[in-house]
């Protein structure tokens, strides 16, 4: 049974912010705070750490050798220590500046007042809801306004990573080092593929959810408002910390930062090591937030079985980030150890154990594969039931085998080390469980085609990209089946079809769904139409290029060539420069995402409540909708895809049943 | 009007068969076969191609059929049929596949055995990685190369480890490959079947210098192999032998 949110006239306590003044905005949480108490935080840092190493007598400590009689040298020693002193002064930067922001900015204020005793305004909803373009510069606790903060950040960091992606297709164009070192190169690869993937994708989907789940289950916020804008303000941080690592160079060992590799590299590894936990920090905050959300504030009638997929995908994907990522925290705090303080966890020579740092790394990433992949399945059964017209083909057999990904989803780990030395034994058994998560995937795809069979398709950019994602994703999982296999992966492991396989499930399989979402969204988003033709085109040409890129990295891959290589075989050389003008390509076509996307949301044509006359509740309120979502909380009373049925209703709204079917007429709401 | 559906679904599946089975069957993709194990490896990389290109010519056929069979006309406001489901179809769905998928699993835990299995009488080389070379020790022959030698046809048992970093060998020609880990060993059988010069590739990055990290792998006559085996540095100019490269024997 759902359970009824508590129904509450916020729309009362609304008011205009009061904005401090005088000297008071200096102390109110905001960025003139962040503006002292950031730099404050960056120089406190250093004066304790060195004055602690100087007290305790650590020999590395810059101050014994600074002599104040002998002005010839002691800056040159003086620096050649500090350099020395830079792991530790990195570790605790990286601790304690991201706190002095989120102070700063008033991430914390509510509690920090409610801890001191000073009065809270529990009722006063003046950092809820957009105003004007700085409230989404600010604490806000719209779950609408933090959707579209997570949307733009995490496209500015994908714009960053696929910058990177460009930098190594250049070099990769010809064989020999042209434009960086071999060290430069190894951190190209490294910080594009950590960026795109905790930066980009899984904060992505964290960002449509945050804007699409409580409109879809018909409540007026997430649970916990405060605690989500929290997790936004962790994400730019942690970005922010990778892309810093090019201040001392970038770290080099790969986004999967295997050890003993990770504790030789210089001081740039820190920054991915400490970036990690930031970024892990924001998943797990919102995917609890999710979790709490969906159990508890679903309308009234909205039953489990009566969830959109999307809602069900979430809520998937949050069990496995509350689960999973507390151990990608835990290898890179270990890796850390090692560094810093010198413990042993994976140092061979005293009792450590390497492949010990890969097991609880993959224990990790291999169900981060699904936190990447299972919102994206959501999205496109919403996409494909809409505009195929049609109820999504097993919609119950699509939400259990979900829940079948999930709990298979943590026994196929080792899939990953078959060529490791791991324990011989462990090889086949996770060879069987591989291969049976492909039973689950197979039944979504199955299911997809199933909705098109006898629907009335209408090729909209969203439904375009759906579909891509279906072929792409058929081929990406396929070629998982390969490397799933022992045999096969003996001899195509860390080889480019590796590279090829990832691309297929992650760009044609996870971008593609973002894409689609971004369009399907965008018009209850922002309140305009994107333009139609310029999203086509978008499609089209990052199809042609996604597949010119990456679909010859199978066959080099399979001939020899070895991945992460920053030179390669002459051999190899034609298909590598094929492969990066279609790179280029690809990443041009992103121009006209971008352009389209600016440009529609300044001045695109006013969108209507329901431009796709679609049956979940997000489309039944204006566009963009009103801040606490439904003036009145909606009774759910079927399920939300009964396309093509007559008099079937998924919700009743003020009173009115949901629009549906032939009889919709898109709702025109002004824009508030 | 069922049967003519039935037929142009068929054709454009057929279709996507035959562009599918050019793909897999008619661009080379596997190099050239030169060991023992390399045959158990292709015979699973074969036995999956063709059951993965049925299955996507399969999906490709029906969602191409789709796109062009029920595409809405222009400004058409229907609705599909409201069909939920299909509890047979589903049950299809589920159980072809697991049976495919137990198929692949099962030929492909048959053909590691194969790969993997070694007879009793097989000689050992020691292989040691570091950053960022490859050092060969034959325990039989007292010494160290820079390079791997092995005779035609003679079972071999590559014994790894690494002083550094992992490392991963790789000989693609062989398929074998087998990470080379700090403080563990790992062991990977190879008997070549091919008279060649090969590449030994290290596929786990290991620092700036993983690109280049390559050694070279000879298959030898059993003739030629003695005369190596007996201090002719063979065909090969810049081998050193004996003592010359004989630095990574340490700790061995």
């Amino acid at each position: 049974m759902a359970v009824a949110a508590p129904q509450t006239r916020h729309a009362e306590h609304e008011g205009p912010p009061v904005r401090p003044t005088g000297r008071r905005r200096w102390t109110a949480g905001g960025w003139l705070r962040v503006a002292w108490i950031v730099p404050l935080a960056f120089l406190l840092v250093p004066v304790l750490v060195l004055a602690l190493r100087h007290w305790l007598s650590y020999p590395s400590s810059p101050f014994s050798v600074l002599n104040p009689l002998d002005d010839s040298g002691w800056n040159d020693d003086f620096w050649r220590f500090a350099k020395q002193d830079l792991q530790p002064l990195i570790t605790t930067w990286t601790v304690v500046v991201p706190f002095a922001f989120l102070a700063g900015i008033g991430g914390f204020d509510y509690w920090a007042y409610w801890i001191s005793g000073r009065p809270t305004r529990p009722e006063d909803h003046s950092g809820h809801g957009a105003r004007t373009w700085r409230d989404y510069f600010r604490v806000n606790t719209d779950h609408k306004v933090i959707g579209i903060q997570y949307v733009v950040t995490t496209i500015i960091f994908f714009i960053a990573g696929g910058l990177l992606a460009m930098f190594l297709r250049a070099e990769l164009a010809k064989p020999g080092m042209q434009i960086v070192d071999p060290q430069g190169y190894n951190g190209l690869f490294s910080v594009h593929a950590a960026l795109m993937i905790f930066l980009f994708i899984i904060p992505a989907f964290a960002g449509l959810g945050n804007y699409v789940i409580p409109l879809m289950i018909g409540a007026p916020d997430m649970a916990f408002p405060r605690l989500n804008a929290l997790s936004f303000w962790l994400l730019p941080i942690a970005g922010l910390m990778m892309l810093s690592s090019y201040l001392v160079g970038p770290f080099a060992a790969g986004w999967t930062n295997y050890v003993p590799l990770a504790v030789q590299q210089p001081e740039g590894n820190l920054f991915f090591q400490m970036g990690v936990q930031w970024a892990g920090a924001s998943s797990i905050l919102t995917a609890l937030n999710f979790l709490v959300t969906i159990i508890t504030m679903r309308a009234p009638g909205m039953t489990f079985w009566r969830m959109p997929l999307l809602v069900w995908a979430n809520f998937a994907t949050s069990t496995l980030v509350v689960i999973a990522t507390p151990f990608i925290a835990g290898s890179q705090f270990f890796i850390l150890f090692d560094r810093v303080l010198h413990t042993n966890f994976f140092d061979a020579g005293e009792g450590g154990y390497p492949l010990g740092y890969q097991h609880i790394f993959w224990f990790y990433s291999h169900p981060a594969v699904y936190i990447m992949m299972l919102p994206g399945f959501g999205i496109v059964s919403e996409v494909i039931s809409v505009f195929a017209r049609k109820p999504i083909f097993g919609y119950r057999l699509m939400a259990l085998s979900l829940m079948a990904i999930l709990i298979l989803g943590f026994s196929v780990w080792a899939h990953h080390m078959f060529v490791s030395g791991m324990a011989a034994w462990l090889r086949v058994p996770m060879m069987v469980t591989t291969m049976i998560i492909a039973v689950p995937t197979g039944i979504k795809v199955f299911s997809w085609l199933a909705t098109l069979w006898e629907g009335r398709i209408r090729f909209k950019t969203p439904m375009l990209f759906a579909l891509g994602f279906v072929s792409m994703f058929v081929i990406g999982g396929l070629s998982g089946v390969y490397l799933g296999s022992i045999p096969i992966d003996i001899h195509t492991s860390d080889t480019y079809f590796v590279v090829a396989h990832i691309h297929y499930v992650l760009f044609g399989g996870s971008l593609f769904t973002i894409y689609a979402g971004f369009y399907y969204w965008f018009p209850k988003m922002t309140g305009r139409m994107y333009n139609e033709a310029l999203g086509k085109l978008h499609f089209w040409l990052t199809f042609i290029g996604f597949n010119a890129t990456f679909f010859p990295m199978h066959w080099i891959g399979v001939r020899g060539m070895p991945r992460r290589v920053a030179d390669y075989d002459p051999q190899f050389a034609n298909w590598n420069l094929i492969i990066s003008i279609a790179s280029f390509f690809l990443g041009a076509s992103t121009l006209v995402f971008l352009y389209n996307m600016l440009v529609s949301w300044r001045s695109g044509e006013p969108a209507p409540g329901n431009p796709w006359r679609a049956l979940t509740l997000e489309w039944q309120v204006s566009s963009p909708p009103p801040v606490f979502n439904f003036d009145e909380i909606p009774q759910v009373v079927g399920s939300p895809y009964e396309y093509g049925v007559r008099g079937a209703r998924h919700a009743v709204l003020n009173g009115a049943p949901t629009t549906q079917g032939r009889e919709a007429a898109p709702m025109e709401e002004s824009v508030p | 009007m069922r049967r003519r559906a039935v037929i142009q679904m068929i054709g454009i599946g057929f279709l996507a068969g035959i562009v599918t089975g050019g793909v897999a069957f008619f661009i080379p993709w596997l190099p050239d076969q030169a060991s023992e194990e390399a045959k158990a490896i292709d015979a699973a990389y074969w036995f999956v191609v063709i059951i993965c290109a049925v299955i996507f010519a399969l999906v490709a056929g029906v969602s191409l059929y789709s796109c062009w069979k029920f595409r809405a006309p222009p400004d058409d406001e229907d609705d599909g049929s409201p069909i939920h489901g299909h509890t047979g179809l589903e049950i299809y769905w589920t159980a072809v596949p697991t049976i495919l998928v137990t198929a692949m699993a099962v030929f492909s835990g048959f053909a590691l055995a194969a790969a993997e299995d070694l007879p009793d009488k097989h000689g050992t080389i020691q292989v040691t990685a570091q950053q960022f070379a490859w050092s060969f020790t034959y325990p039989e022959l007292d010494r160290t190369e820079g390079e791997l030698v092995l005779e035609l046809d003679k079972p071999m048992q590559l014994v790894l480890t690494a002083k550094d970093v992992i490392h991963s060998f790789w000989v693609p020609e062989f398929r074998m490959k087998q990470d080379a880990v700090p403080g563990v060993e790992t062991t990977v059988p190879i008997t070549p079947i091919k008279l060649g010069t090969y590449d030994v590739i290290c596929t786990e990055l290991c620092g700036l210098g993983h690109s280049v990290m390559r050694a070279r792998a000879r298959v030898l006559s059993a003739e030629d192999y003695a005369k190596w085996a007996a201090g002719d540095s063979g065909d090969s100019a810049e081998t050193t032998t004996g003592e010359g490269g004989d630095t990574s024997t340490e700790g061995r």
